[in-house]
């Protein structure tokens, strides 16, 4: 890496920090904001060689994240392919299995959200007497209505192409999955293919999107596609602007390394 | 057995916008005040990581833990509910500052009219203009005696905000100046003027410019971070209880708060409260907090739910229509919002904040004449520039497929390139939509849940129907190259995002057979107690609701001072 290239990300951290702080007219010191704005004055640039070495070898290093939680093989295979024609690769650049997106639903499964924590859980369910319009009124929770859909997408995969899911051609993935959505594939449980169906989509959005710390949007090439700017300190000067600005965006591990 | 404490002149169930405003109102007064707050501490600076839209607004870092307590819905009296088992349809907030923490900072005052709407319908349309299920009331208060309280709210916040145009809105004068204005609310306000109509830049409390408010607390100016609304502000700009009210009741030495401490019910004898009984959730003891005045300011559903099963006050039966707990439950209306597709322009939208919008409000209250429509009341038309996030914000054109290569590349080309013109459509109160407790859910303690018994009824699907071809109107005359316009206002969806924006239950009123509080939000029922919040609303109006709520906990502060002194009924 030459002079030049280590050097540009940390001078545009500094004088952005430094325009933020002009820009917003804080009371240093004022009863409420000595936290916050305390913590970012706080910590000046004789950080600046850890960042360094650190933008250094983000560029080679072995993505560590890059390995599985919850799923196994078969599972994570076949979520990799069904993401994927969720949100493809095309010529605006980078699809799901790319962007790591399977990486993210794997650790999502693992954690609370997999196991519906903070949503309640008790019973009796009525899953049958409840529209759409009512959500989520199973006793399963996300892990095992992933479990369930996978088998079921392997096994509609096996039934009318002899052949595990992410092993079938593009046209047959989509054909398969177009009947998930549509409730027409019985699962072996108390939830719908419809239901599993939407809750596959919405995490695969959310791999493609959610700031790269939790192992999706690569590189944060999933912002770059959509020109979203990601954890900014300030718009307070773009606001009014009338031409489109673009910037490269920026994750929350940049705060964290400050 | 529960463990009592020493007496206090005042405790509160919970601490949010209300408890926060009564809290710094009477410990500078001299009382002592206890806030009991089942969440968490909070502070500026846990909102370093804030710039996160999975762990925040998917994930609703902030909200209530369902899995602890929540409601269970249904559209109607027919039907079993079934609970409200993941965030949807509203958010409940939690921890110190409640929902103030994480709301957008729009802040309006209720119009004149919705304060006696009953009386003004009547005088202009009649009574038949009143369908026989509707219960409209009138507030037992009106603006004018509302207009010192709102100024506390608004110079305690430090509002941002302009005048609004509409000649039958009263002017206010606002503490700051507006927010900066971006060129599609510029847009929207060039198109919106050319048919007629008034728009003018949202009253928000993210402020504009930096602020010092009279209790010496100082604020610096918003960024326009685009994460606000569901997160918590890194820079103090946006107004909440954490860094106005409270650090003045602290600063007393008056005020003690306990995190992690969930109040279960209001003890009361003989028509008095004695204090309220509430868990230690970290040490799961039971505790007895007597005081002499109890203040119940948990939010508009816990508020209920918290006398249903203290069992104070008369429940509202819907076969009768009597009783007054858990009646004229209201809600609002998102459905009327249309977008609109500009294929030659590129807008900053990833940048915003919550309260940055343009708003106009020539179909909201009564300021246009329903003489032949079959409906009262409506609801404001905004433009909003809140910040778009890219998980949250996939907006294609009608007829684009939902997922698959066609549906990734339309929703990425029209990221920055559409807008969208919504309403916040106001409800009015029907006989059939209440709260009651739930004959079969039990909350973390095994108290019964609240059920809420919902749904639209013809007066909201014909209001939709008639700002929806507005907001349609105005995207046309802005330019767009292709609008999509909304269908028909369907049943309530519980799962879908629309507004925390619910109101009744407990309503405040000049007649104690019809309401539950007088307009010092005092129980008729039981003198020493206090039910601040949305609750009090009997019906909503089509803006958001925390200007008025603001104001009216500013009343009940100087009301709980009166009792305190006097004692009685204050009213
Ligand atoms: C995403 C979002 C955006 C919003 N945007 C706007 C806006 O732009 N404009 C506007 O006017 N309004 C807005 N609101 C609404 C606004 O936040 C509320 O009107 C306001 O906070 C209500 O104040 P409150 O004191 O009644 O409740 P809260 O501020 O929510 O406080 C209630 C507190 O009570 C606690 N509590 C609950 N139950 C118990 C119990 N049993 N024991 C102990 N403590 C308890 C809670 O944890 C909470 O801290 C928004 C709300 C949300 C969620
Ligand atoms: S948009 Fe403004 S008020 Fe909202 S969180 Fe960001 S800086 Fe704070």
């Amino acid at each position: 890496m030459s002079e030049q290239d280590k050097k540009t990300p940390i001078l545009d951290k500094r004088s952005s920090r430094r325009t933020f702080i002009k820009n917003s007219g804080l009371t240093v010191g004022g009863v409420v904001l000595g936290g916050a704005l305390g913590s970012l004055l706080g910590k000046d640039s004789t950080k600046t060689k850890t960042i360094e070495s650190h933008v250094h070898s983000e560029a080679t290093a072995v993505n560590f994240n890059q390995a599985l939680m919850y799923f196994d093989k078969t599972q994570f295979d076949t979520i990799e392919a069904a993401a994927e024609q969720i949100f493809p690769k095309t010529d605006v650049g980078p699809g799901a299995k790319e962007l790591l997106v399977a990486y993210f639903i794997d650790h999502q499964l693992a954690s609370n959200w997999g196991l519906n924590a903070k949503e309640y859980m008790t019973g009796p369910f009525f899953p049958t007497e409840a529209t759409a319009l009512f959500g989520h009124q199973t006793h399963l929770n996300r892990q095992q209505i992933f479990n369930l859909g996978i088998e079921a997408l392997n096994a509609e995969a096996q039934k009318n192409y002899d052949n595990n899911f992410a092993a079938l051609n593009e046209d047959d993935q989509i054909a398969i999955l177009t009947a998930f959505e549509a409730d027409e594939v019985t699962l072996n449980g108390a939830v719908t293919s419809g239901f599993f169906f939407r809750l596959l989509k919405s995490a695969t959005i959310e791999g493609v999107y959610a700031d790269p710390l939790y192992g999706g949007n690569k590189n944060m090439e999933g912002w770059k596609m959509k020109n979203f700017p990601g954890h900014q300190m300030s718009y307070a000067n773009i606001i009014e602007k009338d031409e489109f600005v673009k910037m490269d965006p920026m994750s929350l591990n940049s705060q964290h390394n400050h | 057995m529960a463990k009592k404490l020493p007496k206090t002149d005042i405790v509160l169930a919970g601490v949010g916008w209300t408890g926060g405003i009564i809290a710094a109102e009477l410990t500078r007064k001299g009382y002592k005040v206890v806030g009991l707050e089942r969440g968490k501490e909070r502070k500026t600076e846990d909102y370093l990581m804030v710039h996160d839209e999975l762990r925040y607004q998917q994930r609703n870092e902030m909200m209530q833990d369902l899995s602890k307590e929540t409601l269970t819905v249904r559209h109607d009296r027919t039907k079993r509910a079934l609970p409200y088992r993941q965030h949807g349809s509203f958010l409940i907030g939690d921890g110190v500052g409640g929902s103030g923490e994480h709301w957008n900072g729009l802040t309006y005052r209720f119009f004149p009219y919705d304060f006696e709407i009953y009386t003004k319908t009547v005088e202009r349309y009649g009574k038949d203009k009143i369908p026989a299920d509707m219960p409209l009331q009138d507030w037992g208060i009106t603006y004018d005696e509302l207009v010192p309280y709102f100024e506390k709210f608004e110079t305690m916040a430090g509002i941002s905000g302009e005048a609004n145009p509409h000649p039958e809105v009263p002017e206010v004068k606002y503490p700051t100046v507006p927010l900066k204005e971006t060129p599609s609310m510029k847009m929207f306000r060039e198109a919106s003027k050319n048919l007629g109509y008034h728009p003018y830049i949202a009253p928000a409390a993210t402020l504009s410019e930096s602020y010092t408010n009279p209790d010496g607390i100082s604020r610096g100016a918003c960024q326009y971070c685009g994460f606000c609304e569901r997160f918590g502000c890194e820079y103090g700009a946006k107004a909440s209880p954490v860094v106005t009210v409270l650090p003045v009741a602290k600063e007393t030495g008056n005020f003690e708060v306990r995190t992690h401490c969930v109040v279960r019910k209001v003890l009361h004898t003989n028509g008095k409260a004695t204090g309220v009984l509430y868990v230690d959730t970290r040490t799961g003891e039971e505790y007895i907090q007597e005081a002499d005045v109890v203040v119940v300011s948990a939010y508009v559903l816990n508020n209920i739910r918290i006398l249903l099963n203290s069992k104070l006050g008369r429940p509202y039966n819907p076969e009768t229509g009597t009783g007054v707990i858990g009646k004229n439950y209201a809600y609002q209306m998102t459905s009327a919002a249309s977008t609109g597709f500009f294929k030659d322009k590129e807008f900053n939208l990833y940048a915003g904040t919550g309260a940055l919008a343009g708003v106009l409000d020539d179909f909201n209250g009564d300021n246009f004449d329903h003489t032949d429509l079959n409906f009262i009341h409506g609801g404001n038309i905004a433009l909003g520039h809140y910040g778009k996030r890219p998980i949250s914000n996939n907006s294609v054109p009608k007829g684009t497929p939902g997922w698959g290569k066609e549906f990734k590349d339309e929703s990425i080309f029209w990221a920055n390139r559409s807008l969208s013109v919504g309403s916040q459509g106001s409800v009015m109160p029907n006989k059939e939509n209440y709260i009651d407790l739930d004959p079969t859910y039990k909350d973390q303690f095994g108290d019964p849940l609240i059920r809420m018994t919902f749904n639209y009824k013809d007066n909201e699907r014909n209001q939709q129907k008639y700002i929806r071809e507005i907001t349609t109107k105005i995207l046309e005359e802005m330019g767009a190259d292709m609008i999509t316009t909304p269908g028909d206002q369907g049943d309530w969806d519980t799962t879908k995002y629309q507004t925390t924006h619910n109101t009744g239950g407990v309503i405040m009123g000049a007649d104690p057979e019809t309401s539950a509080l007088n307009n010092y939000l005092q129980m008729w029922d039981c003198e020493n107690v206090f039910v601040p919040g949305a609750n009090a609303f009997p019906h909503n109006s089509g803006m958001n609701p925390t200007g008025t709520v603001g104001a009216l906990a500013y009343r009940a502060a100087e009301g709980i001072e009166k009792y305190l002194k006097n004692g009685g009924s204050l009213v």
